[in-house]
C-alpha cells in the first residue's frame, strides 16, 4: 500500500501549529499542495516523499547517490579486469 | 522525474542483474511484501532479467486484498444510506463483498466518491454538515499517519459528521505468521519500503534472528528491487540472516517519529481478520480513547449476512506465496478481473490481477523466456 | 504469538455484473466490448457493422462515403485546452479521417439539462463553429432536447458525420501501373464530390484502410505524445496545478491523414486513440486480426509533466485518454517515409514509431520495458481508477 512519489518543495505555508503546516510540491512540472505535518524538518528546495497528500520522509540526497556510486565502482573494476558484460 | 527516472535506468539495471547472476550458485525463493513492489516487478518484467535460480513470490502486501469481506459489506451498507457520503481510495472500489462492491453500490445510486487523501474526506464533511461523511481507512502502516491526522484534525476542529471505517493491517505480524507456517517456502524478504519509512525497521531484527531469514528494506523502482534482491541473494549465499536497508534515501532505522506519535495517539493495536489468511492477533489498528467516537463501525450498527465462500478461490495460498496465480484452476477462466472470485484478482496490486494484466495466462510466459544465468 | 497453523481460505461469491449498466461499460475497455458483442451486434449485425471500425464506408451511387457517429458526455464540460464542443466536432471529424475519408458534413444533436447556463451553451457552440471552420466541415442539420434537472451532465452532444473517400494511388502500385499520383476529387456543379471512374482501377490506399489490412511485419506509429486529454480532464477534477498547464490534445487530424494519402504512403490502418488510450486501441486491433503487437517502452512518447501527473495519481499513460492522436499501421519499409510526412504537419509533429506487428503470441499486446523485461499490456477491464497502493 505504498504509492509514494518524490517531489521538490517550492513553497511552505506555515500555520503556527506544525500539524497544519503545508507545502506546494513540484512533481516534475506539476504542483500539488500537501501536508508537512510529519516532516517538520522539511525546507524549501528539499525533496520529500509524498503519500496520500502527506510528506512521509525527506529524501536523503547523499544516500540516493549511493547505488550509482556502487555501480560506477563495479563498472570501473570490470573495466580494469577487462571483463566483457553481457 | 528526479529520484524516479534514474532508478529506471536500463544500463544500471543490467549491471545489477549481471551482479545477481554472478552471485547466485543455487536456487533461492525471495518474497516481496508490498503490492507496490509486485506492481513494479510485473510491470517492468523484472523476472525476465533475473537468473532462473531466483524465484520471486508475491506476499500479502495488498491491504485491499486482505480486507475482510464483512467490512466490504459494511462499507456498502453505509454507502447506501441516503444521508451518507462514502469516501474511499480508488483501489477499494471494485473489491467484491458478499453480493456487491462499492462500485456496484455507486451504480445503484449510492454517493460513493474517490478521494486522493483522507483530508479531502474531512473537507467534504465540513462542506456538507447535513451528511455523514465516512472514509474507508484501509492500508498498511504507511497510510496510518494520514488517517490518524484526519481523525486528529476532526477532533481539533470539532467536526462531528465525520467517521472512519478502519481496516489497517500491520506487516511484521503477517510476516511472523507466514514464517511460522509449516508450508513456508520463503528464504528471504524484501521488506516494504514505505511501511518502514513510517515505522523504521527495528521490529525486523528479532524476526530475522528467530527465523534465520535475511530481511532487506527495499524501495519500489526497478533499481531498488534489483539492489534489494542482490543484497538478499548475497546474504543467502553467505549464510547470513541480517536486516539491511536498501532504501536508505527514504528510510531511517527509527522511522518517522512524529508520524509514530500521532498514530499511537489515535490508534491502538488490535487483532485483525486477514481475508485469505484468517485472524492474526495484534495485527491491526483500531481507534482508541477520545477518537473512538469517529469509529464508523460503532456509529452505524449493522446486521451482517454471513459471508459465502467460493471453493475455487485459493487466494489464501496465493497470498502466502505457495502458489502462483496461473496455477489456480479458476485463473483467467472463472476468475477474471470482470468477475473476480477473490480479492487478489480485483486489486490492481493483487498478485492475480498483476499476473492477469501483465503476464496473462501460462501459455504466454514460455514465449517470453528468461535468459540463462551466466 | 502465532504458532504454526493452517490458514482459513475465504473468498467472496462472484459478483454478477451482467444485470445492470455500470460506468465501466462506457470506459472503452473490455466491458464496453462485451456490451457491443452481447447486445448490439446480435441485434443489428450486418457485414459493415461487423468490421467494428470507427466509421462505416458505404457505397452510394458509385461514390464511397464514410459515415460515423459519436456522443460526448465529458465532465467537466470545459477543461484546459477545450470544451465538449471541440470534442464533439473533432471527434467525429477524426473518425471519418480514420476511414481515409475527407470530412464534409456533420449533424449535431444536443441534450441539454434544465438549468444549464446560457453562457456555457454559447461558449460550447462558438467552439463548435470554430472547430468546424478549422476542419472545413459544415454543420448542416441538428436537433435539441431538454431534460429535467438532475438527468444530464449539463450538455450531452451527439455528432454524426459524412465524408468522402478520395482515391489516391499508392507509390508502389502507381509505379507499377505507370500512373502519376492524382490529387483531390473534383466537385460537380451541385457541390457534390465527384470521383473519376478511371481512378478506381489504380490501386488505392484509401480503399483498403481498415483493421483488416493489418499484417505481421507492419510498423506501428503514433502521431504524438500520449495522455494529454485524460490528464487535462483529471487535473480539473483532482485540483492539480501545472507550471505550464497540460492542455487537452483535442484536434482535427485530417490534415495529417490527407498528407499521408497524398504522399502515396501505403497505409494499412488508421485508428484514433480516445478513451482507454493506446493500449485499448492496440488490443482491439490485435484481437480482431489475431496478431501480436510488440511495443518498446523506451519509444513510447509521454511528456514529462503528463508522466508526473500519472505518477502521482497512480495511472499508466498507456491507458489515459487522448483526443487528437492516432495510430498508423504501415509496412515496415514505409515507416520512415510516413514519419517524415507526418512530422511536417502541425497536428502530428511529434509522430514516432512505437512498435511492430508480429505473428505471436496472437491477440496480445506485449511491451518490452526499459530494463529489458517483457509484460503483456492487457485490455482495461473497467475504468482506470487512481490508486494509492
Amino acid at each position: 500500500m505504498c504509492l509514494a512519489v518524490p517531489g521538490k518543495i517550492v513553497e511552505i505555508m506555515d500555520a503556527g501549529d506544525p500539524a497544519f503546516r503545508r507545502a506546494k510540491v513540484d512533481f516534475g512540472g506539476i504542483k500539488k499542495e500537501i501536508s508537512l505535518a510529519y516532516t517538520p524538518e522539511a525546507e524549501i528546495g528539499k525533496y520529500v516523499l509524498v503519500h496520500v497528500g502527506f510528506a512521509i520522509s525527506v529524501i536523503d540526497e547523499e544516500e540516493a547517490m549511493r547505488v550509482f556510486e556502487y555501480l560506477k565502482q563495479m563498472g570501473n573494476i570490470e573495466e580494469e579486469l577487462g571483463e566483457v558484460r553481457q | 522525474m528526479k529520484f524516479v527516472s534514474e532508478y529506471r535506468d536500463p544500463k544500471a539495471a543490467e549491471q545489477l542483474a549481471s551482479a545477481i547472476r554472478k552471485k547466485v550458485t543455487r536456487p533461492w525463493t525471495i518474497m516481496e511484501i508490498c503490492g507496490g513492489q509486485t506492481h513494479t516487478i510485473v510491470k517492468s518484467g523484472l523476472e525476465d532479467i533475473l537468473p532462473k535460480e531466483i524465484t520471486l513470490v508475491h506476499g500479502p502486501g495488498c491491504p485491499v486484498c486482505v480486507t475482510p469481506i464483512e467490512l466490504i459489506d459494511k462499507a456498502v451498507a453505509i454507502a447506501k444510506r441516503p444521508d451518507a457520503i462514502f469516501c474511499s481510495f480508488g483501489d477499494m472500489l471494485r473489491v467484491p463483498g458478499s453480493s456487491k462492491s462499492l462500485f456496484d453500490a455507486k451504480a445503484e445510486g449510492a454517493d460513493v466518491r474517490i478521494v486522493y487523501s483522507p483530508l479531502d474526506a474531512l473537507k467534504l464533511a465540513k462542506q456538507n454538515p447535513e451528511k455523514q461523511v465516512v472514509f474507508f481507512a484501509v492500508g498498511f502502516e504507511t497510510t496510518a499517519p494520514a488517517n490518524a491526522m484526519a481523525a486528529w484534525q476532526a477532533d481539533h476542529d470539532g467536526i462531528e459528521n465525520f467517521s472512519l471505517l478502519v481496516s489497517h493491517v500491520l506487516v511484521p505480524p503477517a510476516m511472523k505468521a507466514l514464517l511460522s507456517s509449516q508450508n513456508c517456502v520463503v528464504q528471504g524478504f524484501l521488506a516494504a519500503g514505505h511501511v518502514c519509512t513510517i515505522m523504521g525497521f527495528e521490529e525486523y531484527f528479532p524476526i530475522a534472528q528467530k527465523y534465520r531469514v535475511p530481511i532487506v528494506v527495499t524501495g519500489f523502482e526497478p533499481l531498488d528491487l534489483l539492489e534489494g534482491i542482490h543484497m538478499v541473494a548475497s546474504q543467502l549465499e553467505d549464510g547470513r540472516h541480517e536486516v539491511e536497508n536498501q532504501y536508505s534515501r527514504a528510510v531511517k532505522r527509527e522511522g518517522n517519529r512524529p508520524a509514530q506519535k500521532t498514530i499511537s495517539e489515535v490508534f491502538e493495536i488490535s487483532p485483525r481478520q486477514w481475508r485469505g489468511l484468517g485472524e492474526i492477533p495484534a495485527s491491526g489498528f483500531q481507534l482508541r480513547g477520545r477518537f473512538q467516537k469517529y469509529d464508523a463501525n460503532r456509529r452505524f450498527p449493522f446486521e451482517g449476512v454471513p459471508a459465502q465462500e467460493s471453493p475455487d478461490c485459493i487466494s489464501g495460498l496465493i497470498l502466502q506465496g505457495l502458489k502462483k496465480p496461473h496455477e489456480c484452476g479458476a485463473f483467467g477462466v472463472k476468475c477474471t478481473p470482470e468477475n473476480p472470485l477473490g480479492a487478489p484478482m480485483v486489486s490492481s496490486e493483487g498478485a492475480c490481477a498483476a499476473y492477469y494484466h501483465y503476464g496473462r495466462r501460462q501459455n504466454v510466459q514460455p514465449e517470453l523466456s528468461r535468459p540463462a544465468s551466466r | 504469538m502465532a504458532d504454526a497453523k493452517t490458514f482459513n481460505l475465504s473468498c467472496p461469491v462472484p459478483r454478477v455484473a451482467d444485470d445492470r449498466i455500470v460506468l465501466a461499460h462506457g470506459g472503452g475497455g473490455r466491458l464496453t466490448h462485451q456490451l457491443i458483442e452481447r447486445i448490439f451486434i446480435p441485434a443489428f449485425g450486418n457485414p459493415m457493422l461487423e468490421q467494428r471500425h470507427d466509421g462505416a464506408v458505404v457505397p452510394v451511387n458509385g461514390a464511397r462515403l464514410a459515415f460515423t457517429t459519436d456522443s460526448f458526455v465529458v465532465r467537466p464540460l470545459i477543461f484546459p485546452g477545450g470544451n465538449i464542443g471541440d470534442l464533439a466536432i473533432n471527434g467525429t471529424v477524426n473518425d471519418l479521417a480514420m476511414c481515409g475519408a475527407r470530412p464534409l458534413y456533420l449533424s449535431a444533436g444536443f441534450i441539454l439539462e434544465e438549468g444549464l447556463e446560457m453562457e456555457t451553451l454559447r461558449k460550447v457552440v462558438n467552439s463548435m463553429q470554430q472547430a468546424a471552420a478549422n476542419a472545413n466541415v459544415k454543420l448542416v442539420t441538428g436537433d435539441t432536447k431538454v431534460v429535467d434537472k438532475g438527468n444530464g451532465d449539463g450538455i450531452f452532444i451527439n455528432t454524426s458525420g459524412i465524408g468522402v473517400i478520395e482515391e489516391f494511388p499508392c507509390l508502389a502500385k502507381s509505379a507499377r501501373h505507370g500512373a502519376s499520383p492524382v490529387g483531390l476529387a473534383e466537385t460537380t456543379e451541385n457541390g457534390m464530390p465527384h470521383v473519376s471512374p478511371g481512378l478506381r482501377d489504380v490501386g488505392t490506399t484509401a480503399a483498403s484502410i481498415s483493421p483488416a489490412s493489418v499484417q505481421p511485419g507492419d510498423a506501428v506509429l503514433v502521431s504524438g505524445d500520449l495522455g494529454r486529454h485524460g490528464i487535462a480532464i483529471l487535473s480539473v477534477r483532482e485540483g492539480l496545478e501545472f507550471e505550464s498547464p497540460i492542455l487537452s490534445d483535442c484536434a482535427n487530424v485530417w490534415p495529417s491523414v490527407e498528407a499521408l494519402l497524398k504522399a502515396g504512403i501505403e497505409i494499412h490502418c488508421l485508428r484514433d486513440l480516445t478513451r482507454g488510450g493506446l493500449a485499448t486501441t492496440l488490443n482491439e486491433i490485435a484481437s480482431d486480426r489475431n496478431v501480436c503487437i510488440k511495443l518498446e517502452e523506451s519509444l513510447i512518447p509521454v511528456d514529462e509533466t503528463v508522466q508526473g501527473a500519472c505518477e502521482i495519481l497512480g495511472l499508466d499513460p498507456l491507458y489515459v485518454a487522448n483526443e487528437g492522436r492516432f495510430a498508423v499501421f504501415v509496412p515496415a519499409a514505409h515507416a520512415d517515409a510516413a514519419l517524415e510526412v507526418m512530422k511536417k504537419v502541425e497536428v502530428s509533429v511529434g509522430a514516432v514509431r512505437v512498435g511492430k506487428v508480429e505473428e505471436s503470441p496472437a491477440r496480445t499486446v506485449v511491451l518490452q520495458s526499459r530494463i529489458g523485461g517483457n509484460r503483456v499490456v492487457d485490455m482495461l477491464s473497467g475504468e482506470q481508477l487512481p490508486r494509492i497502493c
